[in-house]
């Protein structure tokens, strides 16, 4: 089969009359690390939205491996494989750590236990209070629990929008090297970052996004290495 | 002194009936808090589904009664009860399909919806009069009481009487066995995860594949199902008058907000909270207080019955005021 | 409220013709005698009377919905209050009652609402340990003072002549005078339940009203002190004069007869048509009032609200209190309205207060009206009081039509007997349709 495993080509679309995505492409190979970068408002957490369906596209495709997917919705396209854990909001906060992956896992009809146990193998932190409500667990178990909760339909992509967002630097580092993890089982990763320098590090490819179009698309090390990219998005 | 007394009269006169009177609330407290979960509106036309389907049990019941059927000691209401809590949620699933699902795909603000929610209020309060007319009706049939006051005299040599109405022992009964059955439901199965999931993040749920329409036809039928028990069982032990289910949907609203909006648990303690409170401030203390000892020469009622709504009214202020999302933490404010 | 309001055109003769409609259905209920209309100009002159005070209700609604998306269900109690005031303020003096025990209610009244500024205060005042143990005692202690005060005194008043009277009475004062009291009266009421319930949820704000609107009830019926609860208080005097006045002056008869009217029909169409011209008179001068307001900076700001409260708030507008501010002007409103009614009747029937009648069937006047318009919520008052009351007459019409295939039975006297009953299945689905399909109303807000 030819042609990236997903890609997304000149999207265009917004929430009300305004376009947020002004032609924004994004590709991702199989079994790869892609990452967005950009400015505050820069239109990243749409793009993901509208890649999982969640936004209407006025313009542009969007092919799950090379099967055009621009119409479905997004419960259609969690059955084709993709996972989304959402910036804000990706827990059941009065649901236990357990109940969150079970439902994580709704449309499968088949047994999921082994999954399950893969996840709390990932994630040992939350395996330990898997009886307790995810609302009432830290920042970081949180974030582990949205990741897993999102891989319970064994996706072959998994979108993650800032899973690093309000982590401490250790467990952010711990994040990184689960996601790296997950990546080697050959799920393709999409993923936005706010912490720039250390996602570019593990990226296979990088974007990097300003007012919904890509400013510079290239390998993870190129951006690092290409002095305008530091100068203006990475502060030197 | 006389504390064995006093602790019987406190029994007799508060405690049975505030807890019967708290088992009907918390029915219909958990219908508003799981209908505000799900679809996040405060259901003005509840109280007249209690009184709807109540109404048709009645209609039910009169129709086993000319056929011969009764079931003995209990109330032949019961036996109806599956029937018109069947018919009750057909017709509020089609209210749900012809009212409420255009405004929840359109978004609109919830107040939109309690706004139709009075329409259809409306029209159930109209059909009930229709169906049943505006008259006190009394429907119990069967053995009336569980242990009269002679009876727990005679036992217990006591001066002061006990009597357990079968309509109560019985709410307590029926209460308990829903209770058990929705809260199993909600924790273990499958659906009933669903609607947590749905109610604690609506996009998160799409998103897992929940299908919301599922969710909320699943929560109109057991929100129903509540309602017309609870609307029953209010009926069996006070009788059936349509405006009363009117009027209790004050406490029933209070006992939700008191539990906080959305959480079931809540809702429960929230009920007997109300009844406890309403029995306890309208009740005239001076009977016990003569058996502990004292001369009051008042009635020591803190309150006239005919304010027991403020009873309701000034629990939900206080909680409003100190306490917005309720004891057990319900949905934001 | 937000969002759904496109701003398609709509003629601008829409409202005069609607309102000409209006006026063709009052000369016909006035001039043709049929199965349809009454063809009597006292009972159309009655209609209309009873049609503008809806108006000004509604006018009080709109303002909080229409204005400011705020639910009002307790519009009943805020009436009631309002109707109070015309008892308070204009009925004769009850002889003895004062004495009997006015003084001593004041102060009980006085310790009460004490009692409830003293707690407020020591929560805010007091912290630590002893901040709910000191709220306790102040609130137990408050609570044995005012009802060591207020019983014996109540019962004393009640007791002052009860077959007759047993109320504190009023103070005499002209009846149009209490009008204005009655909307200070609901807007105190407003002001307490509005500095709870707002700033929360929407709908806490309806449950709160819907609370206060039965105790307001609760109260008028059980404290014969105040009101003579079921024994209601009549001979509540009137800003115009009486019936049988007019019919003993020799000048007004003469003046019936060139007409061709009895005196009895004359006089009762002629104060009818007094009361028509005040509450006309009121009815204008607050929508003139409302308009001037919408119009001003504040109403601006109202409306800038309304449409997306975030973005407000956003401003550094402080919403709550706007929202504060209108639903206190809008109770006003009602409580104004009420007094207007009893004095109408001049009769409180504190029974009569019943929240289908008072609360639901205003909102569907505003609702079918047109909410966030002033003159639309009018419209849609008078329309919909008229409806009401002709459905009175339609419905069993109506029914008969109907059932008239059916064999002479239960069944057939069952439907006969329940056609009262359609009113309010015909107002749910009204009230639906006009939500559903009409959300703007038939006048439409500019
Ligand atoms: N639900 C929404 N409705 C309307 N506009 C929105 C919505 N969500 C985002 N926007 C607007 O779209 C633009 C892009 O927002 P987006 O969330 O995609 O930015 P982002 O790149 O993810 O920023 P951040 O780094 O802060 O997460 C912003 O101007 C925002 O105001
Ligand atoms: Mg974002």
């Amino acid at each position: 089969m030819a042609g990236p495993y997903l890609s997304a080509t000149a999207m265009r679309g917004g929430y009300g009359k305004a376009d947020i995505l002004n032609g924004c492409t994004l590709t991702v190979e199989r079994g790869q690390i892609a990452v967005i970068v950009g400015p505050n408002g820069a239109g990243k957490s749409t793009a993901m939205k509208a890649v999982f369906g969640m936004l209407h596209l006025r313009e542009g495709q969007v092919a799950l491996a090379g099967e055009d997917i621009t119409h479905l919705s997004p419960q259609e396209r969690v059955r084709k494989g993709m996972g989304f854990v959402p910036q804000t909001h990706n827990i059941f906060p009065t649901m236990t750590v357990e109940e969150n992956l079970e439902m994580g896992a709704f449309i499968r009809e088949d047994d999921y236990r082994d999954t399950m146990a893969q996840v709390y193998e990932l994630f040992p932190a939350v395996a330990d209070k898997r009886k307790q409500n995810a609302g009432e667990l830290s920042g970081g178990q949180r974030q582990q629990v949205a990741v897993g909760r999102a891989l319970m339909t064994k996706p072959s992509l998994l979108m993650l929008d800032e899973p690093t967002a309000g982590v401490s630097p250790i467990v952010m580092d711990e994040l990184f090297d689960r996601i790296i993890e997950v990546a080697r089982t050959g799920i393709s990763i999409l993923m936005v970052e706010q912490n720039a320098r250390q996602a570019l590090e593990i990226a296979d490819i990088g974007y990097v996004l300003v007012q919904g179009a890509n400013r510079y698309t290239d390998s993870g090390q190129a951006l690092l290495a290409d002095p305008e990219v530091r100068r203006t998005f990475l502060g030197g | 002194m006389d504390i064995l007394n006093a602790l019987v009269a406190i029994l007799n006169f508060v405690v049975i009936p505030a807890a019967s009177y708290g088992a009907q609330l918390a029915l219909g407290a958990l219908g508003v808090t799981l209908i505000y979960g799900i679809l996040r509106f405060s259901n003005f036309a509840h109280g007249d589904t209690m009184a709807f389907g109540a109404a048709l049990v009645i209609l039910i019941t009169w129709g086993l009664q000319s056929i011969g059927v009764s079931l003995g000691p209990l109330p032949t209401a019961l036996l109806a009860l599956p029937f018109g809590i069947a018919l009750t949620a057909v017709f509020i699933l089609g209210t749900d399909r012809v009212v409420y699902r255009f405004y929840r795909s359109k978004r609109s603000a919830p107040i939109i919806l309690v706004m139709a929610s009075v329409g259809v209020m409306f029209i159930m309060n109209g059909l009930t009069r229709l169906i049943i007319g505006v008259d006190e009706i009394r429907f119990d049939d069967g053995a009336r009481f569980l242990i009269t006051v002679q009876q727990f005299r005679a036992w217990t040599g006591l001066s002061e009487g006990l009597s357990l109405r079968v309509s109560q022992a019985l709410t307590l009964v029926v209460t308990a066995l829903a209770c058990w059955a929705l809260f199993r439901f909600l924790n273990r199965s499958r659906a009933g995860k669903a609607m947590r999931a749905y109610s604690d993040n609506e996009d998160l749920a799409l998103l897992s594949g929940i299908d919301p329409e599922r969710v909320v036809r699943l929560t109109w039928i057991i929100a129903t199902a509540l309602a017309v028990t609870a609307g029953t069982l209010y009926g069996l032990d006070k009788s059936f008058k349509v405006f009363n289910y009117f009027q209790i949907l004050l406490p029933i609203f209070a006992a939700a907000i008191v539990g906080g909006l959305g959480n079931p648990l809540g809702a429960v303690a929230g009920g007997f909270i109300v009844a406890f409170s309403e029995v306890a401030v309208t009740y005239p203390w001076r009977k016990i207080a003569t058996y502990l000892g004292f001369q009051p020469d008042g009635l020591l009622q803190l309150l006239s019955t005919e304010y027991k709504f403020a009873v309701s009214f000034v629990i939900l202020i206080v909680v409003l005021l100190f306490r917005p999302t309720g004891l057990f933490r319900g949905k934001s404010v | 409220m937000s969002n759904t309001r496109q701003a398609e055109a709509v003629s601008p003769w829409r409202a005069p013709i609607l309102f000409l409609i209006l006026a063709a259905l009052f000369l016909a209920e006035g001039s043709f005698r049929n199965a349809l209309f009454s063809g009597s100009w006292n009972t159309a002159l009655a209609i209309l009377n009873m049609g503008l005070i809806s108006a000004v209700m509604a006018l009080g609604v709109n303002m909080q919905w229409g204005y400011a998306g705020l639910f009002n269900a307790g519009v009943v109690g805020f009436l009631a209050l309002g109707g109070l005031a015309p008892v308070l303020v204009s009925t004769a003096p009850v002889q003895g009652a004062w004495a009997a025990g006015g003084p001593r209610v004041i102060l009980a009244l006085l310790v009460g609402l004490g009692t409830l500024v003293l707690a407020a205060q020591v929560w805010k005042r007091v912290s630590g340990l002893m901040r709910v143990p000191a709220l306790i005692a102040v609130l137990v202690l408050g609570f044995v003072l005012y009802r060591w005060l207020f019983d014996p005194a109540v019962m004393a008043i009640e007791a002052n002549n009860s077959a007759r009277a047993g109320n504190i009475g009023g103070l005499g004062w002209p009846v149009l005078l209490s009008w204005p009291v009655g909307a200070l009266f609901a807007a105190a009421a407003a002001w307490g339940v509005g500095k709870v319930a707002l700033g929360l949820r929407s709908d806490y704000l309806a449950i709160a009203t819907l609370g206060i609107g039965e105790i307001i009830v609760a109260v008028m019926r059980n404290e014969e002190w105040l009101s003579r609860g079921v024994k209601n208080v009549s001979g509540i005097p009137r800003p115009v004069p009486y019936e049988l006045e007019l019919q003993s002056s020799p000048d007004f008869v003469a003046r019936a007869a060139e007409w061709g009217l009895s005196p009895a029909v004359a006089s009762g169409i002629w104060v009818k048509l007094l009361y028509a011209g005040l509450f006309g008179a009121v009815l204008l001068g607050l929508i003139l009032l409302a308009e001037l307001a919408l119009k001003s900076p504040w109403g601006r700001m109202m409306r800038a609200i309304r449409d997306n409260e975030t973005a407000a708030e956003a401003m550094g507008k402080d919403v709550t209190r706007r929202h504060l501010q209108i639903f206190v002007i809008g109770s006003a409103v009602i409580g104004l309205a009420g007094a207007m009614m009893v004095t109408l009747d001049g009769l409180l029937s504190p029974n009569s207060f019943n929240p289908l009648r008072y609360t639901f069937l205003i909102w569907v006047m505003v609702i079918v009206g047109g909410s966030g318009n002033n003159w639309g919520a009018a419209l849609g008052a008078i329309l919909i009081w008229f409806l009401w009351i002709k459905a009175e007459v339609w419905g069993p019409e109506f029914m008969r039509l109907v059932t008239g295939p059916l064999p002479a039975g239960a069944l057939r006297d069952h439907l006969l007997g329940s056609a009262p009953h359609m009113r309010f299945i015909a107002l749910g689905v009204v009230l639906l349709l006009m939500l559903r399909f009409a959300p703007r109303g038939l006048v439409p807000e500019k």
